[in-house]
């Protein structure tokens, strides 16, 4: 017991979480603009937005986010001299929100490309025989129930995006969970059991409430039909 | 489904536009393209001629990220190993969802409480953090390549997980009929599992499992972080070697792309391919079931893509009647909470002032005797005696199928 209290008297593990919080954060609402902007573009009329909106999606689906998060240091920062501070450690840890953040607005697009996908047709007809452009109607009638109609897969793709945060170990943040986690299992071999199960439930703390909440959510604020 | 909102969704928006609409879509169209090709001009020109470095166009540069020995020493051992992980790891985890999701549904509920604790748990755990844990734990284990099972055992209890979760959802959302069948059919409820509803929810849920196995590809290039010499590990050393770190990368992230791609592309056939195998409804995103904690496994997207029945005819209540397993417990109030919408017109509320049907005369409905409703009503409100109990859970739910 003595052993397991020294732990956290050793290590500042909710300094730790505070830095993936942090880091979820701001990828959040980086993403959440990106992915509104996207989702605009990929349902407008112009074909070279929805073209360049479909591919942006399509590529970061389908590339590993570790790969995106090497490239965010070793490419961006590292060859291409794309620096956000002088200091190494704040440096590091924006290049690691911008790759979270351009991540996550292709998914955020797909989840609220299929919260519009749930707004039926009638509601896009009724617009247009009012007189409604394309901008009035998809800011006044289509994306408001769209958001309604995807809070569960919002909810999902906050979930992911706070797992995802650990993979700025790979950004070279050296301050978030596994990390530390990796370190401390390095110097105290021994309680290895004790210090993994300190994570992970410091992880189900922070999800449960978001998934306990979206489900809440997708439920109260779905459009009744 | 999939096909009808691949093609209405860029039509729900817009008419077909007429002369003036054509010319405005024109211009912004040619305005967007040279926005997009400035975007990549000036991209390149970044490329050429980054601030204190070294013109990254060279062909000096690109050279040994694509020669022989770079495929041959470095890529193509690189991506063995990191489709040996994906594999064993995609066997492992449907074999663990396979277990784990029955272990949900099975009538006994200790199985299904400790099932339901290892599949929450293992969704809510970062997969790095599983990885880092069972390198250090295998390595001091003494096990030989530590980080090869360290990768395969973190990507087999995060996926394994998802995996039991679409398992579940799918018998979940099995028509009612098919149990009542064969429990009808004097088949146990454990049988009418294994042998009805599982078998049919695995081909509706195989869609949604081959995405997932995109996940599980991505996610390899997560044992770069712990050592193991994959692909994205392999073209990082090469890059190291010649100073092209940003060529490497890229080579690798084209690699991964494809592979991604044409597995997601795989996904989006399946559906109608599975759909002639099962009554369950087969989708390919897994998005719909993985809100923690969700215990009735649908919403409103799964909701939106429910096939018409009766030719097409919008469906009253868009909601289906989740099957007898997943939503056995508060069954009644996921239904509501879906839209079934008791003010409904068409929704015939029970009557209270109708008597009791008396089933050895089952066509006397009319009331004979006006006074002795008001005390039968009186009964059902107060719930008192013991028939208007019975009755009152049967008709509970009026107009459900």
């Amino acid at each position: 017991m003595n052993d397991f209290l020294s732990l956290f008297r050793e290590y500042n593990i909710p300094a730790a979480f505070w830095v993936n919080i942090q880091l979820t954060f701001w990828a959040a609402i980086l993403s959440l603009v990106l992915g509104v902007i996207l989702v605009m573009m990929r349902i407008s009329p112009i074909s070279s937005l929805r073209g360049f909106a479909t591919a942006y999606v399509e590529f970061f689906k389908n590339m590993p986010l570790t790969i995106i998060m090497v490239f965010m240091v070793l490419g961006m920062f590292g060859q291409l001299k794309l620096s956000f501070s002088d200091n190494f450690d704040i440096n590091f840890f924006w290049l690691a929100v911008t790759g979270l953040g351009l991540y996550t607005a292709s998914f955020v697009c797909e989840s609220l490309r299929s919260g519009i996908n749930t707004v039926p047709l009638g509601q896009a007809e009724a617009c247009r025989a009012l007189g409604l452009n394309f901008w009035q109607s998809a800011s006044q009638v289509i994306l408001p129930q769209a958001f309604r109609g995807s809070v569960a897969p919002m909810g999902n793709t906050l979930i992911a995006l706070i797992k995802n945060s650990t993979v700025a170990a790979a950004a070279s943040v050296t301050t978030e969970t596994s990390s530390v986690m990796s370190d401390m299992i390095e110097f105290h071999a021994s309680q290895i059991l004790q210090i993994f199960f300190i994570f992970a439930f410091g992880y189900v703390i922070l999800i449960i409430p978001i998934g306990l909440l979206t489900t809440y959510l997708s439920n109260r604020l779905a459009v009744r039909r | 489904m999939n096909t009808q909102t691949n093609n209405s969704e860029s039509a729900v928006l817009f008419d077909q536009p007429g002369p003036r609409g054509r010319r405005m879509i024109r211009i912004f169209n040619s305005v967007a393209a040279v926005l997009i090709i400035a975007l990549v001009v000036a991209v390149l020109a970044r490329l050429h001629n980054p601030p204190q470095g070294e013109n990254q166009l060279s062909w000096e540069l690109w050279k040994p990220a694509f020669d022989y020995e770079a495929w041959s020493d470095f890529y193509l051992p690189g991506l063995w190993m990191t489709l040996k992980a994906a594999i064993v790891a995609i066997i492992g985890s449907i074999v663990f969802g396979v277990v784990f999701g029955i272990g949900r549904l099975v009538p006994s509920r200790l199985v299904r409480a400790v099932s339901a604790v290892i599949v929450e748990f293992f969704r809510a755990v970062p997969e790095l953090l599983l990885m880092v844990f069972f390198w250090r734990w295998f390595a001091f284990a003494g096990v030989s390549s530590p980080s090869y099972w360290a990768v395969v055992g973190g990507l087999v209890l995060y996926n394994g997980s998802v995996v039991a979760e679409l398992v579940r959802s799918g018998v979940g959302n099995l028509p009612h009929g098919q149990r009542e069948a064969a429990v009808a059919l004097g088949l146990s409820p454990m049988q009418s599992l294994m042998t009805v509803e599982v078998p049919q929810a695995l081909y509706a849920m195989l869609p949604a499992t081959i995405t997932q196995l995109v996940v599980v590809l991505k996610d390899t290039a997560l044992g770069s972080i712990i050592m193991y010499t994959d692909l994205l590990q392999e073209s990082r050393r090469l890059g190291a070697m010649y100073f092209n770190i940003l060529q490497t990368l890229v080579v690798a992230g084209v690699i991964y792309f494809i592979l991604d791609w044409l597995l997601s592309r795989l996904a989006e056939r399946m559906p109608a391919v599975m759909q002639r195998r099962t009554w369950g409804n087969t989708v390919a995103e897994p998005t719909a079931p993985i809100a923690i904690m969700d215990a009735t496994n649908a919403n409103q997207i799964a909701a939106a893509h429910e096939p018409m029945p009766f030719g097409g005819a919008e469906r009253r209540f868009h909601d289906h009647y989740h099957g007898s397993n997943a939503t056995t417990d508060h069954w009644q109030h996921a239904h509501y909470s879906h839209g079934h919408d008791l003010q409904h017109p068409e929704v015939r509320a029970r009557n209270w002032d109708e008597p009791l049907r008396d089933f050895a005369r089952p066509f006397q409905t009319k009331p004979k005797n006006p006074a002795a409703n008001g005390n039968v009503s009186a009964g059902n409100g107060g719930n008192g005696n013991a028939g208007a109990g019975t009755d009152h859970s049967a008709g509970k739910n009026p107009g459900t199928e």
